[in-house]
């Protein structure tokens, strides 16, 4: 099946005064329709800058430097503003981590919806207000006619969550890059939200790009999962394959943090050090000063993504095989 | 929003008696008036009986009780100098200054908002670093000298606009305006600009700075994720955030226009309120002093009342929360 997305060598730098920081380095992924690609890393990996760069929606001075992106076989990357526009919402909708600030507060939810519809179709106001009640008794807000007038502060942290899916799923866009979207809930519904996610997702055939901190919602939600390091790919792989046998020593620590039932040794295999600086990162492997088993090569030439059998890492202990 | 609004209302009650309490003691502190009013060889008998004719020999808190009555039935005394109602006084000047700031208010708004919204869009580009520079002017030059500056260019080198009064003027009822002549239009412009051109840059900054904060926002960033044309993010979404703050200190600035009014109405010898206030404490002309003193203040509370409603027109918050809270 052809990928939905295919990013390929993407490069997205900032220039600085001094020199230019180089945020995430050559990383290539593909989503395929209707799957779920988990990504994970430690804070800074370039989780969330990949997919702001995917919506189009990069700060400058931040830019891509190099590689593409491409959608449905369409390259996107270097569309105009206006054409990107026209795909954002549309065709990529996004959930961004904080359901509080995610809502114009001076306008009622109905109306924030109405106005993405009618942006992307040719509804009617009246024909577009009819699909935002739908969405919103799909997301499951209880009492949706009278809830649609009410104003993003008269809703909990949760529910405004739900609002948000509804606005990014609101005209069936392909794919939904989902940006830590439980990270600022309460974790007693977080669950929920995640389920509604996928649920509603898998009815529409929408693909997820989920970046996560949890690998929880990672083994109970992907299909695959990218592990991101240093602005590059450690491993991709299924995510069983993934959580259960890490090829990445980096992976395989990260996984190693999982909490799990019955095994305290487990829980302390931390991996030592933390994530070097985006002005620190060290020639070759960009993990060999924290990898228990770097060797030579490791410090001066850089791994490429190398097939494990059924993962992708890149690491050099993979390279005869 | 009931009880708020009453609170309000009460709040106002109190700022208003408070001023006219002030506007009083005015009368206490500014030297007897009597001086003022008789022939220097007056003899004490006469002083006296024009001291009780105008009430002045009574006790303190008597005086204030009339004093407010007077005021709450629109009577203002009579004029110390020239001894006519202070009420006609200041129906003949009310309306040369309330014209002169209200097209200063709108030049403030219709220059200020704009610029400040294309200032902010535009950050990096050239016109927007000009007009910032501009208006650096506007923020640091005294009142009087931009208007002596641009007497000296569009009135004496240019002679294009008149440098002082007000023109023609047409009687409408009480209301003598300048609107509906050439050359009553002509004549409000350089005072206007004058008055207005502080409070023009201060909201012009206030909305940019205002603007940019907005922009840097979460939901603006998700209000680009849906895909919202440029138009609806910067003036449905952006704007209207920008406006709440920018209400308030927008009303302050045009209350505070009334105030600088002084200023500018005695370099074009215009003929309101303010120059009128100025003639009064030249001649401890108290009645036209504290009278002057009771109508800005209530214009000021005026304003706040209307800055008010329009927070709960504008921002769900508020009106929510207040009838959340009174169930
Ligand atoms: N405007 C910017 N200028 C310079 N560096 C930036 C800028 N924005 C992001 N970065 C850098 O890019 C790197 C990746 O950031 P990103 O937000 O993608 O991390 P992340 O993986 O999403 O982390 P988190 O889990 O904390 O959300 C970080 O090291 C960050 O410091
Ligand atoms: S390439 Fe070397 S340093 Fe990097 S993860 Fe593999 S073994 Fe460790
Ligand atoms: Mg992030």
């Amino acid at each position: 099946m052809a990928a939905l997305l295919e990013v390929e060598h993407l490069r997205i730098e900032f220039p600085t005064r001094r020199g230019t920081l180089v945020a995430v380095d050559d990383i290539s992924l593909q989503i395929a329709e209707g799957e779920v690609l988990g990504v994970v890393g430690e804070s800074g990996a370039g989780k969330s800058l990949t997919g702001t760069a995917i919506i189009g929606l990069l700060e400058p001075p931040g830019r891509i430097a190099a590689g593409e992106i491409r959608l449905m076989g369409r390259r996107i990357d270097n569309l105009p503003y206006e054409e990107m526009r026209k795909i954002r919402g549309k065709q990529i909708g996004a959930v961004f981590q904080d359901p509080l600030t995610s809502l114009n507060p001076l306008y009622s939810v109905g109306r924030q919806l109405v106005e993405t519809i009618q942006t992307h179709t040719d509804m009617s106001p009246t024909q577009a207000r009819t699909r935002a009640l739908e969405l919103l008794h799909e997301v499951g807000i209880p009492a949706a006619e009278r809830r649609i007038d009410h104003y993003p502060h008269q809703f909990s942290g949760g529910m405004r969550q739900r609002v948000v899916i509804a606005l990014a799923l609101c005209v069936n866009p392909k794919l939904v890059i989902a940006d830590e979207p439980t990270t600022a809930l309460d974790v007693s519904i977080q669950a929920q939200i995640i389920a509604l996610l996928k649920r509603l997702c898998r009815d529409h055939g929408t693909a997820i790009m989920l970046i996560t901190h949890d690998m929880g919602v990672i083994a109970e939600t992907a299909d695959r999962v990218a592990v991101m390091y240093a602005g590059r790919i450690a491993e991709i792989g299924p995510v069983r394959s993934v959580i259960k046998e890490a090829k990445h020593p980096y992976s395989h620590g990260l996984m190693g943090s999982i909490p799990k039932i019955n095994d305290e040794k487990e829980r302390l295999d931390q991996i030592e050090g933390s994530m070097p600086r985006l002005t620190e990162i060290p020639p070759g492997c960009a993990f060999n000063p924290r990898c228990p088993h770097v060797f030579d090569r490791c410090r001066v030439e850089r791994p490429e993504l190398l097939d494990t059998g059924v993962t992708q890492a890149s690491c050099w202990l993979y390279a005869h095989g | 929003m009931f009880a708020y609004i009453v609170r309000r209302a009460l709040q106002s009650i109190l700022v208003m008696a408070a001023v006219a309490f002030v506007a009083f003691a005015l009368f206490q502190y500014m030297g007897d008036p009597i001086n003022q009013m008789v022939a220097q060889d007056a003899s004490a008998a006469e002083r006296e009986a024009l001291r009780r004719t105008l009430g002045l020999d009574r006790p303190f808190y008597v005086q204030f009780l009339v004093f407010l009555k007077n005021l709450m039935t629109g009577n203002f005394g009579f004029s110390f100098r020239i001894g006519t109602p202070v009420a006609q006084i200041i129906a003949e000047r009310l309306p040369a200054t309330l014209e002169l700031v209200l097209v200063a208010a709108l030049f403030a708004l219709f220059i200020g908002v704009p610029a400040g919204v294309y200032t902010g869009l535009h950050r990096h580009g050239a016109m927007s670093r000009f007009m910032l520079t501009v208006s650096l002017i506007g923020v640091s030059l005294p009142t009087f000298l931009i208007g002596i500056l641009l007497i000296l260019i569009f009135a004496v080198l240019l002679g294009w606009l008149p440098s002082f009064g007000r023109g023609q003027t047409v009687q409408l009822g009480f209301w003598s305006t300048g609107f509906l002549t050439a050359s009553g239009l002509k004549a409000l412009i350089l005072p206007s600009i004058t008055l207005g051109l502080f409070q023009t840059t201060l909201i012009m900054r206030l909305v940019r700075s205002e603007m940019l904060e907005v922009l840097r926002s979460d939901y603006i960033k998700f209000a680009r994720a849906r895909g919202l044309t440029n138009r609806a993010i910067n003036f449905g979404h952006a704007l209207k955030n920008t406006l709440v703050p920018v209400i308030t200190i927008a009303g302050l600035q045009i209350g505070g226009l009334i105030a600088f009014a002084i200023i500018t109405e005695t370099v074009f010898q215009w003929p309101g309120m303010g120059f009128l206030f100025i003639t009064a404490i030249q001649f401890v002309d108290v009645p036209v002093m504290s009278s002057y003193l009771v109508l800005v203040a209530l214009f000021f509370v005026l304003i706040n009342l209307v800055v008010d409603l329009l927070y709960f027109a504008v921002d769900p918050r508020l009106r929510v929360e207040r009838s959340v809270s009174a169930h």
